[in-house]
């Protein structure tokens, strides 16, 4: 009997695994990076799509502390940009005190993943954020 | 005036504020029916109708039309966010232009008090109680609070954040003085929802919604309407001296979308776009930012109006939060901005904002704006910019000699 627990991510770009990562789609004619499905390419109208790795450490260049939010979304959470070796993510600061003495503009911080819980047939979410490095 | 431009003939907005006792069409009625009158004109007079109305029923513009007057005429209804109004203005621009009529009216109009948080939220979790991936992002929950935040004072917020970051000096006081301007002005405005001075401890102390932006830094949801009658110059040529004079010129009318990024994905740019339409406005209008008396730009949020100072070029780039401590966007500095009180206390009922500003710039260009006139002001320029996005710049000036 295996003890490993069924695990499914947040969002199909993140992969889980031992070294967790983001992955883009990244257009094989001008190099844009989706994190979604495109149809084509935005910038330059290609649709040959390719999947890269995307850095897991990075600067952040923008964060909001979110202190009032939709009905069920948990508050504070700090929202945020982080520019991972050129490539522009959107993630949550998490491991880290809400409040602008903890979370500053350009700190530096790495990916680390969560669990949302498990659903009925036993299979955990995994989300994912970044922590100070 | 040359054939070939454009007036505005006559323009109303209604008070912003809570109007429980009026629906969308008895503001968009009071609005359109005050712009006609303030035009000299009928509803017989116009050959088309553009009209928004976001959060209403489809087919508003037709709505109206059977409280208003049934020509007949083309009705255009629109959507583009918060440049909702502006996008009817353009609309009724270009036709004008086409030459298919000449004169047509642009109506803007929410129903908003009471509203509460706007974007945010989305997809529950199914009832099957399986994580299950859906949408472009094969999400098996909903993303928002856990990637980041969809509501619009956290998204703005990092907009102020980014610009802080890329050129620094921006901090929680500095978003709070913008909007401690744009509450002082907004006591001179009668219209405005909400029209007391606030102390920058007050505004600070506030409940914080998405940091730094506090309640009174977001722009207030609550209801309101906006029209305006537009008119060919040739056409112009044909009414009394009186219209003639009151008529507001359209050096400018812009609207432009986002165009790719790195990071557009990840963060809304308003930048790009609201610059591209500014260079564009700057360029048609023959004028440059130094030629503006005043300025209504969308400061949804504080966070926002400080990177609007640079996307419009009323500073050198990077150079915002110097233009601000140099008291250059009060209005009694060099470029007065906001000085209706801005989105944060005049009030942003979203559809009617984009014809809401155009109004506040004509009503200095007139000469009518009363204890808040700007003196002398001759030239104008108004900003609005929905999220998706939708940029729409409009630079307006005198006819009065």
């Amino acid at each position: 009997m295996s003890d490993t627990v069924s695990q499914i991510p947040l969002v199909d770009y993140l992969v889980l695994g031992d070294e967790p990562h983001l992955v883009a789609n990244e257009c094989t004619s001008c190099g844009s990076r989706y994190f979604d499905r495109r149809n084509a390419c935005a910038s330059c109208f290609a649709s040959d799509f390719t999947k890269v790795d995307i850095a897991t450490a990075g600067e952040v260049t923008a964060f909001s502390i979110v202190a009032f939010a939709a009905p069920g979304v948990p508050t504070p959470f700090v929202a945020a940009v982080i520019d991972c070796a050129g490539t522009s993510v959107r993630g949550n600061i998490i491991n880290c005190e809400p409040d602008d003495e903890h979370v500053t503009l350009g700190m530096q911080v790495k990916l680390a993943t969560y669990s949302l819980g498990a659903d009925s047939a036993g299979t955990e979410a995994i989300g994912f954020g970044f922590e100070p490095a | 005036m040359a054939s070939d431009d454009i007036f505005i003939l006559g323009i109303n907005m209604t008070k912003f504020g809570k109007h429980p006792d009026k629906d969308s069409l008895d503001l968009g009625a009071e609005a359109a029916m005050a712009a006609l009158a303030d035009g000299g004109v009928t509803m017989a007079d116009m050959g088309i109708l553009a009209a928004g109305n976001l959060l209403g029923s489809p087919g508003f513009g037709q709505s109206l039309q059977k409280q208003i007057g049934q020509t007949g005429i083309p009705v255009y209804n629109v959507a583009n966010a918060c440049a909702t109004g502006a996008t009817a203005l353009r609309t009724v621009v270009m036709a004008i232009k086409a030459g298919e009529c000449d004169m047509g009216l642009a109506v803007g109009v929410e129903k908003l008090s009471g509203a509460g948080l706007l974007g945010g939220g989305g997809k529950k979790k199914s009832d099957d109680d399986t994580w299950a991936p859906d949408g472009r992002y094969g999400a098996v929950a909903s993303t928002d609070g856990r990637i980041g935040t969809q509501t619009m004072p956290g998204v703005f917020a990092q907009v102020g954040m980014e610009y802080g970051h890329k050129y620094g000096g921006t901090s929680f006081e500095l978003f709070a003085r913008i909007s401690e301007k744009n509450h002082n002005h907004s006591t001179l405005n009668p219209l405005a929802a909400y029209s007391k001075a606030m102390p920058l401890e007050q505004i600070m102390g506030d409940m914080m919604i998405a940091y730094p932006n506090t309640r009174p830094m977001c722009s207030a949801n609550c209801d309101g309407g906006a029209a305006a009658v537009l008119v060919s110059g040739e056409k112009l040529k044909s009414l009394s001296a009186e219209q003639q004079r009151r008529a507001v010129k359209i050096r400018a009318s812009v609207l432009t979308s986002d165009p790719w990024q790195e990071g557009c994905q990840i963060l809304p740019d308003v930048n790009t776009l609201t610059r591209m339409a500014a260079t564009q406005a700057y360029e048609a209008a023959s004028v440059g930012p130094e030629d503006l008396d005043l300025v209504e730009l969308h400061d949804c949020f504080a966070t926002a109006e400080l990177v609007h100072y640079d996307n419009l070029m009323l500073c050198e780039e990077g150079g915002a939060v110097d233009f601000f401590e140099q008291g250059k966007p009060f209005r009694d500095g060099e470029r007065p901005v906001n000085v209706s009180g801005g989105l944060q206390s005049k009030g942003h009922p979203i559809s009617a904002t984009g014809i809401a500003n155009v109004w506040e710039v004509c009503h200095h260009l007139r000469g009518e704006a009363g204890d808040r006139q700007i003196e002398g002001a001759r030239v104008g320029l108004a900003h609005v910019i929905g999220l998706g996005s939708a940029c729409g710049v409009h630079i307006l000036e005198s006819s009065a000699a």
